[in-house]
């Protein structure tokens, strides 16, 4: 378990020092960044001047070195809009993000678990049908549409739910659901057929031969199981859900990273969009991190490896 | 059998063209047959067809002009019409038919799916192969490089490029295309991994192959199949996020018409015009639903251990 840990926090590391150098290189894509963030109206001067004080004129390895050794502790630069240390405003609207994509992995989890056992349970019934449908369209629409969609439905005829802002407890609502329907559609679908694959296991028969009530065998017996490609999927979506942050808070006006990354990025404010996106890849990896050592705890067999 | 040795030489090329225009038909035949009792991969078939056709042909079989701006026909309901015509999707704030706005977009939309998936496609079962086949430092860094860009959400790392670069049609589809091979050479990677150890790889040694002709000759046929997979779930996975970042701004500009763009255009004015959102949407929706059908179909036809799994 401790080797484990270990060698898991070092590849993190790893992983982390790519995502710097991703990070560094691509606001470098157009030559060096003053070109994007300088507006159009700037003399030759006032750029070269611009480019001295933001020392891109150094060689690369050194500017690289100046942004890692401050980015380790978490100082990215000023804002060029807020005039604010970029990590403050990252920190600022995190709150927001992580309760929006909690909320909609919840509901997701909440309406895939079921679905997807259900429509294994039942193959080939009305309800897999239906499962089936809901799958294949919530994964075929494109999320911002779907909020828009409920937009009109519940805010512009029924006037419900309020479509935009996080001012009120039901603002989260909209969002969440919007957020939560791809997620459900893709786990309801490894549920099913995950399930499906443990229930044609000789345990599973023996468990039934031994008198066990249907639901002792599907909740003890199968679905713990059945729990491993469900929880690596329910990983890859939280990384997902924190992806798609980024456009359905745009469509709700939601308050969180992910409005911040476009609002920095129409403006050019560069060290903010490098803030955002080390904390995104920060999350995705701890939160991969947890489940990795999830695994541990639903296989033991893991262990031994 | 026994080999006549003393078979003149000659003929065998000609054996061979009738062998393969026979596999050729065989295939097809197969190909069909199997397509035929797939409803779902027939719908599939049926949608992606369709808007192939639209995307080329499009342009010259619109209603309207989908450019042409009609100032006394604005914000028009679905169905209204006038001397010019009927406007069967309504129009939009500068009178234009969403009609043939939709049918003019899937024109974006192909391309990007289509080229992007080429680039990152390629590129990505090369990387892989070389990854899985080659191993030591070349594989260390690949997939260490791999593991960074998979660490920051797809959509998230495109959006910060585009932001970056403004991206217009052409810069989209390279970014998309640039960005998007990981997760093939991911896979192939771990395909090549359990080729390189079977017994024809070995054989193939034995004989005396060169390493390079056992990589292209010997694996790449037999992991390619993965990769087309993949592959056709990727278009849909394309057209979105074109799609996303068109209607973020960051992405195809005017005055070319994208589905995204129209759904921008329709937020604008979502208290009054519905139609403006609802139609591109469902225009986006029934594409990635016709490439995920056609894509699914397409994985039990040439991987016969998942059939049936899902």
């Amino acid at each position: 378990m401790q080797g484990l840990v270990v060698r898991r926090l070092l590849h993190m590391a790893i992983t982390l020092f790519v995502v710097s150098l991703v990070v560094f290189f691509m606001v470098r894509l157009r030559g060096d960044p003053i070109s994007v963030m300088a507006p159009p109206t700037f003399s030759e001067e006032q750029v070269a001047r611009l480019r001295e004080a933001w020392g891109f004129d150094k060689p690369l390895l050194e500017q690289y070195v100046l942004f890692i050794t401050k980015a380790i502790t978490g100082d990215f630069g000023q804002s060029i809009q807020a005039r604010r240390p970029a990590m403050e405003l990252v920190f600022e609207r995190l709150g927001n993000t992580y309760l929006l994509a909690s909320a909609a992995a919840i509901l997701g989890v909440v309406i895939a678990l079921p679905l997807g056992i259900l429509s294994a349970v039942k193959r080939n019934s009305l309800i897999d049908l239906i499962s089936s449908a809901f799958a294949s369209l919530g994964n075929a629409m494109p999320n911002f549409w779907l909020g828009l969609m409920l937009i009109i439905i519940f805010s512009v005829n029924l006037r419900i739910l309020p479509a935009f802002g996080a001012l009120e407890p039901a603002a989260i609502i909209m969002p969440a659901v919007t957020l939560a329907v791809g997620t459900a559609a893709r786990l309801s679908r490894i549920t099913r057929s995950s399930m499906l694959e443990v229930l044609n296991q000789d345990y599973i028969r023996t468990a039934y031969s031994k008198g066990l009530s249907d639901r002792r065998v599907l909740y003890q017996h199968a679905l713990r199981n059945a729990l491993i490609p469900i929880v690596t999927v329910f990983g890859l979506q939280l990384g997902w859900l924190l992806g798609g942050s980024v456009i359905v808070e745009s469509v709700f006006s939601w308050p969180g990273l992910g409005r911040l990354m476009i609002e920095s990025i129409n403006v050019r404010d560069i060290t903010v969009v490098q803030a955002g996106l080390l904390w995104f890849a920060l999350s995705f990896l701890v939160i991969n991190f947890v489940i990795d050592l999830l695994y541990v705890y639903l296989d033991p067999r893991i262990h031994y490896r | 059998m026994t080999v006549d040795a003393k078979q003149p030489l000659k003929t065998t090329p000609v054996i061979t063209q009738i062998g393969s225009i026979h596999r050729r038909r065989n295939r097809f035949i197969r190909f069909w047959g199997a397509l035929r009792h797939s409803p779902v991969g027939l719908i599939g078939f049926l949608i992606v067809l369709s808007l192939l056709l639209l995307a080329v042909f499009g342009g010259s079989i619109t209603p309207h002009d989908p450019a042409q701006n009609n100032l006394r026909a604005r914000f028009m309901q679905p169905g209204f019409s006038n001397e010019v015509g009927v406007f069967l999707l309504g129009t939009d704030q500068l009178g234009r038919d969403i009609f043939s706005r939709i049918i003019v977009g899937s024109t974006v939309s192909v391309l990007v799916g289509v080229v992007s998936v080429i680039i990152a496609g390629t590129l990505g079962v090369l990387l892989g192969l070389v990854s899985g086949f080659f191993g030591g430092w070349v594989d260390n860094i690949l997939m260490r490089l791999a593991d960074g860009l998979l660490s920051i959400p797809f959509i998230i790392l495109v959006v910060a490029i585009s932001g970056v670069l403004s991206a217009g049609l052409g810069t989209l589809i390279l970014i998309l295309g640039l960005t998007g091979w990981v997760t093939y050479a991911r896979v192939i990677r771990s395909e090549v991994l359990k080729a390189r150890e079977m017994e024809y790889v070995v054989a193939a040694y034995a004989i005396g192959h060169r390493r390079l002709s056992i990589m292209f000759q010997h694996i790449l046929p037999n992991v390619i199949s993965s990769g087309i997979i993949l592959a056709a779930s990727q278009v849909g996975v394309a057209i979105l996020a074109e799609s996303s970042l068109s209607f973020l701004g960051l992405g195809v500009k005017p005055p070319t018409v994208t589905w995204g763009l129209m759904l921008a255009d329709g937020r604008q004015y979502i208290n009054s015009a519905w139609w403006m959102t609802t139609f591109p949407g469902i225009a986006i929706t029934i594409t990635v639903l016709g490439i995920t059908f056609l894509g699914d179909w397409l994985r039990d036809l040439l991987d016969p251990k998942v059939r049936g799994r899902n």
